[in-house]
């Protein structure tokens, strides 16, 4: 895969070389992100998906060149803070892309404030990122994590669910999607009965948790799971027979399309939010899942291949805005707008966090399949301000 | 919450669930504790193996029943490989040597499955007993049903094994006094290594049960290990009923205090040890 990005940089540097003019900037992109431990799947398809927005949206930049240089943040913050360093120090990035884990992009967070590196954050969610601890060098293009279950509260609310259960890990991502949830829930009237935090690590045992919810009686389970615990929590709910008394709700990352093939029939009658899903039915999304899928054996592209393949365009079109010039480069990231496989995107001035849809949707069991559909859409999601104040370092 | 009957129902279930599986990782542990004094740290690490084995078996036949068969002798025989190259060695090493090796061991085994299988949860969709039956009305996953039947006709075979065999004579003499037993002429050596391959086949076993309610990933075998351990304590050393007894106490503090007191589950596990210390110090059925 690096390879092929290399290949492809490669290529895009021959084509400029050809046709270059006479102010030609070279711009390097460093691409922070996993290639190990328990993220590696999660930083393979936002690789995916940036390798194919730089080649869609990059092929022709003028006379400016892009290079890219990958490092692996493992899901380490102590590594990956020594990667950022190093890309930033001795292969002068102009910008950073990637991160998926919250504690990596808590520890990089000083380190590209203070060098005034721009930071595209592809996946990691933490609120304080584009809140209390953000940086006019820090923009995110993926979510933040009370982007997904916040509008999620008031949509319950407003169906006529009266109460709910929470259950997600015990971390800091699991506290702030439960958190933002609870606020819009009781304030559109609905009531949370209890509430569990098993472990992140090490919990593959959900059926303590699930009695004790099913016996508080409430209407809806509301969750937080992603990656492999994901699947194991879907097929133990379903194996506990809760369907009929306590539906399922949650952030739609529990039914990613990444999951679906392990947990087969035991995601049917989900109902969760996402700010993205493969189905969407637009033509800058059915690109999108042609070029993915062609390129990748079928491969469906998933919420995190998109945040890649945004990131990607998002890198681009500052580039083409800048007109040759670093600093107008950097200035321009934030400013980006445009309609991507997701919908409508641009990024607040306020928190550099992005503005997008969130799609409300119910998997429904077809043909043995399961296939989400979207019950609603909600329109612009934009984070509150949350303490963040835009400070120069 | 405590009054729905319901919820008694399952929590009690899922108790006996988490007591089999830990009964089945610490009978092959205490009765080679109680043999010989020897301290087997490596042993939770062979249950992640039964397991992350009976994930690529199931995968490669297409039946869980070939994983439940073929994950067992296989993790036996890694355990055989173990006794050989290491253990035997250590016999003789005291204590704290042993406890260093294997917990060295332990982490080797963890590293080696990371390597393998990745450090993902890998479950099975297509297993056995899906879906859920109807408890006293309480609706509870069939599948964990069978982890629980599983458990008690193993406790009902090892119970006959050692009271009513040859065998399980002998083991119980050496249990008993492993001198005066090999003055009888007991192969103190041979029934160790027996019992200690039998040991490493239940783990396994254990770990391929709670694949398909579970999941496997490298590092259950280190998490698991505590509760295991605590279970051999309490029961008493060398001792299957003990064993099987103090299961039922873990699991049952452990599911309970995971909702009740869910800052606190592990450490009520800890009172629960010391509690038992300190008025049985040899456990609460102690062999001698």
């Amino acid at each position: 895969m690096r390879r092929a990005l290399q290949t492809l940089a490669a290529t895009m540097l021959g084509a400029a070389l050809a046709s270059a003019p006479a102010r030609a900037t070279d711009y390097t992109v460093g691409v922070l992100l996993p290639f190990s431990g328990v993220y590696a799947g999660l930083g393979d398809h936002i690789e995916k998906g940036f390798a194919l927005g730089l080649e869609t949206f990059g092929a022709d930049l003028g006379g400016d060149r892009v290079t890219v240089v990958s490092a692996d943040t493992e899901a380490s913050p102590a590594a990956a803070l020594a990667r950022a360093k190093k890309l930033v120090l001795e292969d002068r990035a102009d910008v950073l892309v990637g991160v998926v884990s919250s504690a990596v992009l808590g520890a990089l967070r000083d380190f590209v404030h203070r060098s005034a590196t721009p930071l595209v954050v592809a996946n990691a969610g933490n609120v304080n990122a584009t809140g209390k601890d953000c940086s006019p060098y820090i923009i995110r293009v993926s979510f933040s994590n009370r982007q997904i279950t916040g509008p999620m509260g008031a949509w319950m609310a407003g169906q006529g669910i009266r109460s709910a259960w929470l259950m997600a890990p015990d971390y800091s991502a699991g506290h702030q999607m439960m958190d933002a949830f609870r606020d819009s829930f009781e304030a559109g009237g609905g009531r949370i009965v209890g509430e569990s935090y098993p472990p992140l690590k090490g919990t593959r045992d959900y059926g303590p948790y699930l009695a004790a919810a099913r016996a508080a009686r409430p209407q809806a389970l509301f969750v937080f799971f992603s990656g492999s615990s994901a699947v194991t929590f879907v097929k133990q709910y379903a194996a506990f027979g809760l369907a009929p008394d306590v539906a399922l709700y949650g952030a739609g990352f529990l039914t990613s399309s990444a999951h679906l093939d392990a947990q087969g029939e035991a995601a049917a009658g989900f109902t969760g939010a996402l700010h993205y899903l493969p189905d969407l039915d637009t033509p800058e999304n059915r690109a999108f899942q042609q070029a993915f899928q062609a390129k990748h054996g079928g491969q469906v592209g998933s919420e995190f291949a998109v945040a890649g393949y945004d990131a990607a365009r998002v890198v681009v079109e500052a580039i083409r805005a800048a007109g040759g010039d670093r600093q107008a480069f950097r200035d321009a990231l934030a400013g980006v707008r445009f309609t991507g496989p997701r919908g409508p995107l641009r990024i607040d001035p306020a928190t550099h966090n992005v503005v997008q849809n969130m799609y409300v949707f119910r998997n429904e069991l077809e043909n043995g399949r399961v296939v989400p559909r979207v019950l609603a859409t909600i329109p612009d999601v934009q984070d509150p301000v949350n303490g963040c104040e835009m400070r120069a370092p | 919450m405590t009054a729905d009957a319901g919820f008694w129902i399952v929590q009690v279930l899922n108790s006996l669930q988490l007591a089999m599986l830990l009964f089945l990782l610490s009978v092959g542990l205490t009765v080679i504790f109680g043999l010989l004094d020897f301290v087997n740290l490596a042993h939770g690490s062979l249950y992640a193996l039964g397991a992350l084995l009976a994930y690529s078996i199931a995968g490669a036949l297409g039946s869980m029943w070939w994983a439940w068969l073929l994950a067992p002798l296989a993790v036996m025989l890694v355990g055989g490989l173990l006794y050989v190259t290491v253990i035997a060695r250590m016999r003789a090493a005291g204590p704290m040597r042993q406890v260093l090796v294997t917990f060295g061991l332990l982490f080797m085994l963890v590293d080696a499955q990371r390597f393998v299988w990745g450090v993902d949860q890998l479950g099975v969709t297509d297993a056995p007993f899906a879906g859920s039956v109807e408890v006293l009305g309480a609706p509870y996953p069939a599948y964990r049903l069978f982890i629980i039947a599983t458990g008690l006709v193993l406790f009902a075979l090892l119970w006959l094994l050692l009271e009513r065999t040859r065998l399980g004579a002998q083991v119980r003499a050496g249990v008993d006094d492993p001198e005066v037993a090999a003055c009888m002429g007991v192969d103190v050596e041979r029934t160790f290594a027996l019992v200690f391959l039998v040991g490493c086949a239940l783990a396994g076993l254990a770990g391929a049960v709670a694949l398909p309610a579970f999941s496997a990933e490298a590092g259950m075998g280190v998490a698991v290990l505590v509760p295991t351990l605590v279970v051999v304590v309490v029961g008493g050393l060398g001792s299957l009923t003990g064993a099987f007894v103090a299961s039922l106490l873990i699991g049952a503090t452990l599911t309970f205090g995971k909702v009740w007191f869910p800052q606190f589950a592990g450490v009520l596990m800890y009172a629960l040890l010391v509690a038992v210390l300190l008025l049985r110090p040899r456990g609460l059925l102690p062999v001698r």
